[in-house]
């Protein structure tokens, strides 16, 4: 397998990150540590930019398409945002003593390992490749989850990793089986796994072998996508892990894994004799939302709330796939690109929030606004951009994939907007008390509220995200949304 | 070239390796299950150097090295190490008494080769029965990981199950990356077994049993 040459920047924004994971492991200071950690996130996501100037060749290993180009991005963009966002949460999880050095040289390693992991599993030319890469950011996130060593910590970790490492299982099988129905039409070899060769002669595929290997790619990687039926791990791992973590899962993790589903589903759909794989998706994209938007009205842990309110955006964007359609694709691609940014700029507020408050239960936790109005109105602006408000860029999108549905599926439009509706109504009751309740009484003394840099620190990439989003709400580029068609025709 | 020979030694074994995943499901005593595991895997290592022969691709055997050295032999002293030093209940917990098991195993047997003969009609006959075979140790492996609650003899029903992927890799003919696959695999539980180890589970709960784990479960 050839290796792309350093004139490729596809080698430089899979090299950065690995590179600096293997430096980070041994850097002893976590201050520089951290640091360093925002310096290479900023160098990749450069990197990651030059690839809408310049767009290399495919090699037989990596590859850059119109779809993954915004998705390593994105990636790359939240990546660094998040790297920003993490130094200020460990100075203050140190200063409280959470936190040793030596988790923490681990922490900023895994950081960047996980990084490295994402943005190769999405430019991978090959499902084996893509494989591997997914199965290495769980381990990677394993790791971190159970950094705080707590008995909850240590129980998500398990958790996620036996339902992943299962999920991914699956996976596996289903990838040997789209090679197997691809074997005879590519011949043996690296080729009967690139998706660039793959996609152009699906046509000859063998339908049933490429049938079952889809519902195993479904079960499997849509584990880690965090539908439902399979997504117990979810909540326990945004919840117990460090906050920046929860923040990259929601907002990366989540996209990287629909992204591999997405690349099997353009293949099973080139082939005409196969099963169709929307329904099945709008099934299981549908079952999400409802299993969600239930689990929302009883969380008593502000990060567990909004881990389920990951798995409803999950569902509706599986949903919006399933349907298809140039519509409906792009509302879905909208919809993965928005609810990156806010989630993860929730989780942004939700960290600083539990730091202040040294608790992450809901009730315990009231009268944001008027306690650190500019934190808790941001933290009420992120909350009802993630819930669906106009003007922002989730509303639009959402009401892309409402009114693509009513177009084409009224019956199923009905349960779509039952179920946004209900998480609707669920994270604005949680909201009104947190946000605008009594204070509490005996406020929790807070180590070192962040002021100055580091607070500028904390801040910054929540705001950052949210006028994003606010301004894809408003008003949209005519290049970038016709971008987002293009993309959304080759997914077929 | 392949005669009738390698492939009945082929599907032989294969449906040792199957064998061997219906064994671990009627162990009762944990080291019973880890003494099976490595039988497994040694007759995975067997089953990945016979196919390395008769492909002619050699790579694979360094997947049958990797089957035989990690997972026949580190693995399971590992986990009996583990289970020694932690001191760690040395009984099965059943969550599924063993009748009922073995009765849904076999239906899950049948039901793979029920699936997977009709679709791949197509295939190389060696391809069809292997996958078949590989898919019912796979099944096998969850329903393993499903119905016993003990820490260890899940990861054990984890790697039974990888055994199973593994078996389908390396008998789908030519496929690339089955070593890099291995190993990512190998990585994983070899960061698991660390991590029991690193985390003392034994200090912070009562035992690596999964029900004082999940008493977090649910609302919280």
């Amino acid at each position: 397998m050839t290796v792309p040459g350093f004139d490729n920047p596809l080698t430089w924004i899979l090299a950065i990150p690995l590179a600096s994971a293997g430096l980070l492991a041994v850097l002893p200071n976590w201050r520089l540590a951290s640091w360093v950690n925002v310096a290479v996130s900023v160098v990749t996501f450069a990197a990651s930019v030059s690839l809408f100037h310049y767009r290399p060749e495919p090699t037989r290993l990596l590859f850059i398409d119109d779809f993954n180009v915004y998705l390593v991005a994105l990636t790359a963009f939240v990546g660094m945002t998040t790297s920003v966002f993490s130094a200020a949460y460990i100075a203050r999880e140190t200063e409280a003593e959470r936190l040793s050095s030596v988790h923490l040289r681990f922490y900023h390693s895994m950081y960047q390992a996980f990084l490295f992991t994402m943005l190769l599993a999405l430019t991978a030319n090959n499902t084996g490749v893509m494989w591997v890469a997914v199965e290495a950011a769980t381990l990677t996130t394993v790791l971190m989850v159970s950094l705080y060593r707590s008995r909850e910590a240590i129980e998500a970790a398990w958790k996620y990793f036996i339902l992943c490492s299962v999920g991914i299982g699956l996976a596996l099988f289903g990838t040997t089986l789209v090679y197997l129905a691809a074997q005879p039409v590519m011949g043996e070899g690296a080729d009967a796994m690139a998706w660039t060769l793959l996609v152009q002669k699906a046509a000859g595929f063998q339908p049933d072998l490429l049938n079952l290997g889809f519902v195993f790619v479904l079960v499997g990687y849509g584990t880690k996508v965090g539908l439902a039926p399979l997504h117990a791990w979810l909540p326990d791992a945004h919840a117990e892990g460090p906050t920046p973590i929860s923040a990259v899962l929601s907002g990366l993790l989540l996209n990287v894994a629909l992204y591999a589903l997405l690349r099997f589903k353009m293949i099973i759909a080139s082939n005409p004799d196969t099963l169709a794989p929307g329904p099945l998706m709008i099934m299981m994209g549908l079952t999400s939302l409802f299993v969600a938007a239930f689990m929302l009205f009883r969380r008593g842990d502000i990060k567990r709330l909004f881990a389920y309110s990951s798995i409803e955006h999950m569902g509706v964007i599986t949903f919006a796939f399933g349907m298809g359609g140039a519509v409906a694709n792009f509302a879905g691609l909208m919809h993965m690109t928005m609810h990156s940014l806010t989630k993860s700029a929730v989780f942004f507020a939700v960290g600083i929030i539990t730091q202040n408050a040294g608790t992450k239960r809901i009730n315990e936790i009231s009268g944001l606004t008027e306690t650190t109005p500019a934190l808790g109105w941001a933290f009420v602006v992120a909350v009802l951009a993630i819930a669906g408000m106009p003007p922002m860029g989730v509303f639009m999108s959402e009401f892309l994939v409402v009114s693509s549905t009513f177009a084409r599926q009224p019956l199923l439009a009905l349960p779509l907007i039952v179920g946004l509706l209900l998480s609707f109504a669920a994270l604005l009751w949680r909201l009104q008390g947190m946000a605008f309740g009594p204070p509490p009484a005996h406020p929790h003394p807070a180590h070192g509220r962040p002021g100055g840099w580091w607070g500028a620190m904390a801040y910054a990439p929540m705001w950052a995200h949210l006028v994003l989003v606010l301004v894809a709400g408003l008003y949209l580029p005519p290049l970038l949304a016709q971008w987002f068609q293009n993309v959304a025709g080759l997914l077929g | 070239m392949l005669t009738a020979l390698s492939y009945d030694l082929a599907h032989l074994i294969g449906a040792t390796v199957l064998m061997a995943g219906f064994a671990l499901l009627y162990q009762r005593r944990l080291f019973a299950v880890l003494n099976t595991f490595s039988f497994q895997a040694l007759a995975l290592a067997a089953a990945a150097a016979w196919q390395a022969h008769i492909q002619h691709a050699p790579h694979l055997y360094f997947t049958a090295a990797i089957a035989l050295v990690f997972k026949a032999m580190i693995v399971p002293f590992a986990l009996h190490w583990l289970v020694e030093r932690l001191g760690i209940h040395r009984t099965v917990e059943t969550a599924l008494s063993i009748g009922w098991t073995m009765i849904i195993g076999v239906a899950l047997v049948a039901l793979s080769i029920l699936l997977v003969l009709p679709v791949t009609a197509h295939s190389a006959a060696l391809t069809r029965e292997s996958l078949a075979l590989a898919m019912s140790v796979v099944l096998l492996g969850m329903l393993m990981m499903i119905t016993r609650r003990n820490a260890v003899t899940q990861v054990v029903g984890f790697m039974a199950l990888e055994n199973g992927l593994i078996l389908a890799a390396v008998s789908a003919k030519g496929m690339p990356l089955v070593v890099e696959i291995s190993v990512a695999f190998s990585v994983l539980v070899a960061m698991t077994l660390f991590g029991i180890f690193f985390f003392r589970i034994r200090e912070r709960f009562d035992s690596l049993d999964l029900n004082y784990i999940e008493t977090f479960r649910g609302d919280r």
